[in-house]
């Protein structure tokens, strides 16, 4: 199972309102991928057409190469970012249910949600009806109304928001597992921390455009400019007059600077070196925070 | 899985689920309950024979016509017996029938000779009956369908509101939602209409009605195919009023139109039920078809190919309904903010499906 999803040249719009345009990306077998971008970028609708819930005016979803078929959304899991279950049903009828509608026969539906229920903590509450529920445990039931047919690919919108710290550790242990079995795993979030502690690869959307995509570390070495931390003994004001710098932070005897693409970080060193003792000096990894920054500048 | 298979997991859902709605169980043992009251009781409080007090030369007649009858010792006794309530008549000699205010007329009937009768149109349907009947068919439809037809509409909604309907859009086509709904709702109504006409069945049984029931056959047959095709036009219709908003409050505000193309034939065939031309143009119409073709039928109007013709006609009416529903359905049930108007629905197929 080392099928990629692929989004290839996408558009669509609601009305004269052109949500989405000419989207491109992969989501990589294996691979946890962020997707991340502000209120109305268009994460929702990319994810919708990608499980057949919207049409594209234009392009293609293809998995493993091939043009995504109903056939083969049923074997995705999905959870929406607006959450809802039957509140008349009790969770452990509509995991069953929903299993049987991805296809399970009746005793694997069963079986499945069993497990299922148990893992994410429902186990005894499972024949309650939904609307008796706590809202934490009702996000519970909806992670498992996601998961109970074993899905091969994964698309979540938004599925950590509203959840409590350890339901939202019980998904993360699933997503890694499923991504571990090789599943690409795709989820959005605004919530940047959670994505950068999670994600392998990055896509980052803007207003309907795609503004970067890869790596995570690729990203990070595309996107910002080399940063460093210098720590000397006394004062570090002398840095911003070296060839090259851009200074970031200055606060006594600790700065943060940037230098040009390509340029060598060494020769900063030396001149601080021949100041005095140093105490650090090492490179500074931008968090996702900036990175989102800068690409959607 | 296929199309049926999704199909029949969404209705039987719809079925499980509403046969543990409590108000869905109390409103049939409702309906039950005056089924049988309607068909046991008449008979019994039209209560047994009359009761007659005669002197005992006379009593031989009256015992043989079946009637409650009380030997008294003389004419005097006979009328005080009357005037005291204790029988409905008394024959004095003469003979001479006394009653309080009204004429008993089995005592009369039990006392002269009539002359042979014979009916020309044996079958014809009395009168009465022949006004109850298209009341009672009427009815059945309009209650039924304007109850199942609501539940759909509800259902279709519920799924809107707790935006359950993404994922189970996700995962079957949107015409199997709706086709399970729609036969969900057909299912639940005839088997709740078959439970009453049971009841109802066995009810004039008991009241010994018995008669009226091969007379009504062969109308209940053709009642079936009509029925269920009128529901599923109607159906098609409440779905697609389901879908265009977004909580239960309003849903009562977009179905006025269905709920018209139910009242409207039903009035109508209640109250041009004796105007033959009325009736035969109602019987072809898609949305009184239904009711207006079984009751021609009933009282012997129709010709034997009347009602296949009308049934094809109501065949097509229904099939593009039930399209024309699907397609508002489909254009509107993702729109979850706010009520979606009906052209925005109609242009805007948001599902692949």
């Amino acid at each position: 199972m080392t099928r990629t999803l692929q989004l290839d040249g996408v558009d669509r719009s609601f009305g004269d309102r052109q949500v989405l345009k000419n989207v491109s990306f992969e989501v990589a077998a294996g691979r946890m991928t962020g997707f991340v971008g502000a209120n109305g970028a268009g994460k929702t609708t990319t994810m919708r057409i990608i499980l057949g819930v919207l049409a594209p005016d234009a392009g293609e979803v293809s998995w493993g190469g091939a043009k995504l078929t109903r056939q083969d959304r049923r074997r995705f899991g999905y959870m929406p970012e607006e959450r809802g279950l039957y509140p008349k049903m009790t969770a452990r009828e509509q995991v069953t249910y929903l299993g049987r509608l991805h296809g399970l026969d009746a005793p694997a539906a069963r079986r499945a949600t069993d497990a299922l229920l148990e893992r994410v903590g429902l186990g005894e509450r499972g024949d309650d009806l939904l609307e008796t529920l706590s809202l934490g445990n009702q996000q519970r039931a909806q992670i498992a109304a996601a998961l109970v047919h074993d899905p091969e690919v994964l698309v979540l919108d938004e599925p950590f928001s509203g959840l409590d710290p350890l339901a939202v550790d019980t998904v993360v242990a699933v997503l890694r597992e499923r991504a571990a079995a090789g599943a690409p795993v795709l989820f959005s979030s605004h919530q940047l921390d959670v994505v950068e502690r999670l994600c392998d690869d990055l896509v980052i959307i803007n207003d309907g455009v795609i503004r970067a995509a890869g790596s995570r570390t690729q990203l990070r070495d595309s996107y910002t400019s080399p940063r460093f931390e210098l720590v000397v003994a006394t004062d570090a004001g002398w840095v911003r007059d070296q060839p090259g710098v851009t200074l970031v932070e200055l606060d006594g005897a600790r700065a943060v600077f940037d230098l040009p693409v390509g340029a060598d970080e060494q020769p900063i060193l030396h001149a601080a070196l021949a100041r005095g003792p140093v105490r650090a000096f090492r490179p500074v990894s931008p968090s996702l925070t900036e990175i989102f920054r800068e690409v959607t500048q | 899985m296929n199309v049926t298979q999704a199909t029949r997991l969404v209705a039987e859902r719809e079925i499980r689920v509403k046969l543990r709605d409590r108000t869905f169980l109390f409103g049939t043992l409702f309906f039950l309950v005056i089924a049988a009251a309607g068909t046991i009781l008449p008979p019994l409080l039209s209560g047994g024979p009359k009761s007659v007090a005669v002197t005992q030369d006379a009593a031989g007649p009256l015992r043989a016509a079946g009637l409650d009858v009380r030997v008294v010792a003389d004419d005097g006794a006979a009328e005080q017996a009357v005037r005291d309530g204790d029988v409905d008549a008394a024959v004095v000699s003469g003979p001479e029938v006394l009653a309080m205010d009204e004429a008993p007329d089995e005592v009369v009937r039990a006392l002269s000779t009539a002359p042979p009768v014979r009916l020309l149109d044996p079958d014809a349907v009395d009168p009465v009956v022949a006004f109850l009947v298209p009341f009672v068919f009427a009815f059945v439809f309009f209650i039924t369908s304007q109850t199942f037809g609501l539940q759909i509409a509800q259902s279709v909604t519920e799924e809107k509101q707790t935006r359950i309907v993404e994922i189970l859009v996700a995962a079957v086509p949107v015409r199997a939602l709706l086709a399970g709904k729609v036969i969900a709702g057909g299912i639940l109504a005839l088997g709740q209409i078959a439970l009453i006409g049971l009841v109802a069945v066995l009810g004039m049984r008991i009241g010994d009605s018995g008669d009226l029931l091969t007379l009504l056959a062969p109308a209940i047959g053709w009642f079936v195919p009509f029925f269920l095709l009128g529901f599923v036009l109607l159906a098609a219709m409440w779905a697609a009023a389901g879908a265009l908003v977004n909580r239960q409050e309003d849903i009562a505000g977009v179905s006025t139109p269905v709920q018209l193309a139910v009242m409207l034939p039903f009035f109508a065939v209640i109250f041009l039920n004796d105007n033959a031309t009325a009736m035969r143009v109602l019987s072809y119409l898609p949305f009184s078809s239904p009711t207006a073709m079984p009751l021609r039928l009933f009282t012997g109007d129709a010709a034997g190919w009347e009602p296949i013709v009308s049934l094809a006609i109501l065949l097509v009416a229904a099939g593009a309904f039930l399209v024309a529903g699907a397609r508002v359905y489909e254009g509107s049930l993702l729109r979850t903010n706010g009520r979606t108007s009906l052209r925005a629905a109609w242009r805007e197929r948001e599902s692949i499906g």
